[in-house]
Formats: C-alpha cells, sequence, structure tokens
C-alpha cells in the first residue's frame, strides 16, 4: 500500500518533472518517437492517452479489491482495450484528420508501458481520486513530453510549427530531425536536459541560518 | 664517451603524442586539399577555413561550459575540420559546414567524453547528417574546373555513371579530374597521403588494403568493373583517413582487417543495391559500431593463456 497521506496535489504535479513517464521513467519510447514528427501530433497522441489512462485508472482502482491478483494482467488489458477502442471511435468520428496521421499508434496505445505501468503500479494499489489524480498528472507529463519533441523536430526538421511555416527555417529544413534517427537524437537531448533539470541542487542557503558553522565562526554576517 | 646513462627499460625516448600524431594526418591531407584547390577553386579554402575554425571554436567552448580541460591543443579539432571538409561538396553554404562541425565536435565527440571517447568517427557522422538533411545541397557537385573560361557546370559524381557511355576515364580518377567531395576525387594525392602516414607508422595498413581489396573482389564477381569502383566516390579517403582512426577502429591486427571487410562489403552492398549511390560513409559509420563486438571477438590471447587453460581443463 503506498503512502496515503501523499497530497492530491503531489499526486497531479510529480508526472509533470520529478517522475515524468517519458523523459525520466523512459515509458511509451514507441508513440514518443514515432508520432512526434509535428507538434500537433504530439499533443493528439498525449491527450488520447491521457484520457485512457484517467478512464483504465478509475475503472481499475474501483475494481482492484474485486480482480483476482492471478488474473490482473489480463483484466487490466481487457479494461485498458475498451477505453482505447472508445477514443479511436471518438477520433475517427470527430477528428478524422489526427486519426489518420496517429494511424496503428492510436490502437497500440493498448500496450502503452505507461498506462499499464499505472495500472500495476500505483491504480491497483490506490483510491479512486488518488488514480484519477495520478493519471492526470502522468498524462500531462507525457503530453508536455511529446509535444516538446513535436516542437522541436517540426521547428527544426520541417520549418514549421503547428502547421505555420516559420519564415528563415523553412527555407533549409534539416530533415534528418523528422527522421527516425533525429527522433532518437531529439530525445535524448531532452532527456540530457531534464536531467540536469532534476539534478540541479537546491541553491545553497546563504546567511548564518543555514550555516553548520554558524556557532563556532564568531563573524556573524561577515561570511558569503 | 664518458656519458653512460644507466636507467631502466623502455630506452627509447621517441614519445609520439597527440599532437604529433595529428600533424602528420594533417601533413598527409595536404596534398589531396592542394589537389582540391586546383580542381574546384579558391572556394575550397574559405569552406575547409569555416570547419576548422568553427570546429575549433565548437571544441574550446564546449571543454569551457563543461569545465573540463582546454584540448584545443591537441590539434584533433583541426584535424576533424579538415577531415569534414574533405567531405563536402565545394559549393556547399558555409552555415551547414558550421552545422555539420557543431555535429562532429558537440554531439559526436564531446558529448561522448572528447578525444578518443566518442564512438563513431565525428567527420563521417557529421557529413551522414548534412547528406541526409540536405540532400539537395549535399550533392551539388560541380564539374572541376578545365581552366578555361568558364566558371563552373554541374555535373554528376563518377559513380552513377559508371557503365554509361559518359565514365570517366581512369586516368582522369586517379587524378582527380571528376565530380565529387573536395577531398575525395584525387586518388593519387590521398595514396600518397595515406602512404606517409603508413611510413610514419602513424596508420596501419590492414584496414584500408582490406576494405580496397574486398570492395574490388567484390565489384569484380558481381560484373561491374572493379578498378572504376574503388577509384570513384570517397573509397581512398575513407579507407586511409577515416578507417584508420584510433578511436573507432579495433586495434587489434585482425580486428582492423574485420572492420576493413565490413566496410568493404557494405559500401558494396550500398552502392550495387541501395538507393544511394555512395556508400563508403554509411558502411564505416555501421562498422564503427560494430567495433566493440569486433575488439572482443578478436582480443590477442595473453602470452601463456592457452596452455593454463588447457592444465586447467
Amino acid at each position: 500500500m503506498a503512502d496515503k497521506k501523499t497530497p492530491l496535489v503531489k499526486e497531479l504535479t510529480k508526472g509533470i518533472i520529478k517522475e515524468n513517464p517519458t523523459l525520466v521513467m523512459l515509458l511509451g519510447m514507441c508513440p514518443t518517437l514515432a508520432v512526434t514528427t509535428q507538434a500537433m501530433n504530439g499533443i493528439g497522441m498525449g491527450l488520447a492517452t491521457t484520457f485512457v489512462l484517467l478512464g483504465s485508472n478509475i475503472v481499475i482502482s474501483a475494481l482492484r479489491k474485486v480482480i483476482p491478483d492471478k488474473v490482473r494482467i489480463p483484466a487490466f488489458i481487457v479494461i485498458i482495450a475498451s477505453f482505447v477502442t472508445l477514443i479511436g471511435f471518438l477520433l475517427e468520428g470527430f477528428v478524422p484528420s489526427l486519426y489518420d496521421s496517429l494511424g496503428i499508434y492510436l490502437t497500440l496505445i493498448t500496450v502503452n508501458c505507461i498506462i499499464f505501468g499505472r495500472a500495476e503500479m500505483f491504480a491497483s494499489k490506490n483510491g479512486i481520486l488518488a488514480s484519477a489524480f495520478d493519471a492526470i498528472g502522468m498524462g500531462a507529463g507525457f503530453t508536455l513530453a511529446l509535444f516538446l519533441m513535436g516542437s522541436v523536430r517540426e521547428i527544426i526538421g520541417a520549418g514549421q510549427w503547428m502547421g505555420i511555416k516559420l519564415p528563415v527555417l523553412s527555407e533549409n529544413p534539416m530533415l534528418f530531425f523528422i527522421m527516425p534517427a533525429g527522433g532518437f537524437f531529439t530525445l535524448g537531448m531532452i532527456i540530457a536536459a531534464v536531467n540536469k533539470l532534476k539534478n540541479k541542487k537546491p541553491p545553497q542557503e546563504l546567511g548564518c541560518g543555514g550555516c553548520p558553522n554558524a556557532k563556532n565562526c564568531g563573524k556573524e554576517g561577515d561570511c558569503h | 664517451m664518458n656519458k653512460l646513462i644507466v636507467s631502466p627499460s623502455p630506452h627509447d625516448e621517441n614519445y609520439t603524442k597527440t599532437t604529433n600524431i595529428m600533424l602528420n594526418v594533417i601533413i598527409a591531407l595536404l596534398p589531396a586539399w592542394g589537389a582540391a584547390i586546383y580542381f574546384f577553386g579558391l572556394r575550397v579554402i574559405p569552406l575547409t577555413a569555416v570547419c576548422i575554425g568553427s570546429c575549433i571554436f565548437f571544441e574550446y567552448i564546449c571543454r569551457a561550459m563543461m569545465k573540463r580541460s582546454n584540448t584545443i591543443g591537441d590539434l584533433s579539432a583541426v584535424v576533424t575540420g579538415l577531415i569534414l571538409a574533405m567531405n563536402l561538396p565545394s559549393t556547399l553554404p558555409y552555415w551547414m559546414a558550421v552545422i555539420g562541425s557543431f555535429i562532429a565536435i558537440v554531439i559526436v565527440k564531446q558529448l561522448f567524453g572528447g578525444l578518443g571517447q566518442n564512438f563513431a568517427n565525428p567527420a563521417i557522422t557529421a557529413r551522414i547528417v548534412l547528406m541526409i538533411s540536405f540532400p539537395a545541397a549535399m550533392t551539388k557537385w560541380v564539374e572541376p574546373i578545365t581552366h578555361t573560361d568558364l566558371d563552373a557546370i554541374s555535373s554528376a559524381t563518377p559513380l552513377p555513371l559508371a557503365g554509361t557511355d559518359n565514365a570517366v576515364s581512369y586516368l582522369d580518377l586517379f587524378l582527380g579530374k571528376c565530380g565529387g567531395c573536395l577531398g575525395e576525387t584525387c586518388a593519387l594525392a590521398l595514396l600518397i597521403g595515406g602512404l606517409y602516414l603508413a611510413a610514419r607508422k602513424i596508420i596501419s595498413l590492414a584496414a584500408p588494403l582490406s576494405f580496397i581489396g574486398s570492395l574490388f573482389i567484390l565489384s569484380w564477381i558481381s560484373g561491374s568493373d572493379p578498378v572504376y569502383q574503388i577509384l570513384a566516390g570517397g573509397v581512398f579517403l575513407g579507407a586511409f583517413f577515416m578507417a584508420t582512426d584510433y578511436a573507432t577502429t579495433p586495434i587489434t591486427t585482425k580486428g582492423k582487417i574485420v572492420f576493413g571487410l565490413g566496410c568493404g562489403i557494405i559500401t558494396f552492398i550500398i552502392r550495387r543495391f541501395g538507393s544511394y549511390p555512395e556508400g563508403v560513409s554509411f558502411s564505416i559509420l555501421l562498422m564503427n559500431v560494430l567495433t566493440p563486438y569486433i575488439e572482443q571477438l578478436t582480443r590477442t590471447k595473453v602470452l601463456g593463456a592457452k596452455e593454463a587453460e588447457k592444465n586447467e581443463g
């Protein structure tokens, strides 16, 4: 059982940087690399996944005492697949262009390890509300990462952003970034940047309050 | 004659320093560079200067930002810049050359730990990234200057012309009078440079010979003109100057031969069946990635290890 006292806000925000599913836990690499040739695709994929994640987390959390431990994996998959079918039909009906550009990766959300990972690690051990917040936070982190990847690759690789042509860059786009190799490249760079951000040491507290040597020092307020 | 020095071995004090090696590589590349100026005109000089200058600049900035010691003095950045320039067509815009230098120095070399730590040849990787990023600019070849009144004529490299009526003569190929990247056309100058390096014992000829040899034999068997295949394109540049890089190729002689064979086979496959006319740079990059495995498989047995094994068994 996870710590029940964790405030809900923390469940929500941890997914964005600290436990970002894509950039820190390295889950769901397949859609991350495959669909992020455009920023719009990144957002679409991220939101679709968030929807499925939210639905499956809530249902799995609600049923966590009903599902026998031995058959939990097939049970999870049935629940996840139902939501994927749902979002698939919704997108096909209302946003057919996005449905076309996401292609096979939309149905593959079923086997996205972020969703499965959250079901296994979180939803099956926590209450409905916490699971819902966890799903929203993780989904937001995933969407953000995909949007970032998509933006970088679209701006450098195609000279446009969200379909709008950029003045100088569109003359000689670096096609490399649109290609799979560029996807890995961009992912590596972003992970490096996030690691740098995450591992940043907290700024040292200045002044005598945070100084371990304050008692013996004698030169109050003089140092720095 | 009374200066008898008693000292423990080794007694050879001719230390081979990185700077020395790099300087020799630069000297070896100069004939080919001169040929490039002769055939492709004076734009070769500023293009090379941009490549070398930006490589040095990125090396300096990168080392400073990572708070590591400054390594410009070992000349490795100069060599990278020079080899990169040799791999570019003479008409390439300068800013693309700067991007290439950035990829070579910052991404491939410094992010992996600097000289000796890079997993792939920086110049080759930069060339490939530029090649697939800007295919139009990277394949804009010009006819070598025939020293007439014409400024420049765009033309194809000799490889797509192989077997057609427009095929370049062996002599022109050998001397470098054909379209192509700066440094790859003049086989004669590259041969001189390569042999110079071999004579100074900077490189071993194992990899270049097995590279060129395997390509020759495969082309021969498959029915294409083997002499044309090894003289055209970047085979000599790749074999002598890039398949002999210390950090990214195997250290054992057996490993070097395997490396060269692999390069030859992949080059042949790309040229024959691939969609790109030239495969030298891809083959070297692919073999760079395989280098750790080749080294593991061709590791020299420690003296006496065999007997020890037997005794244990």
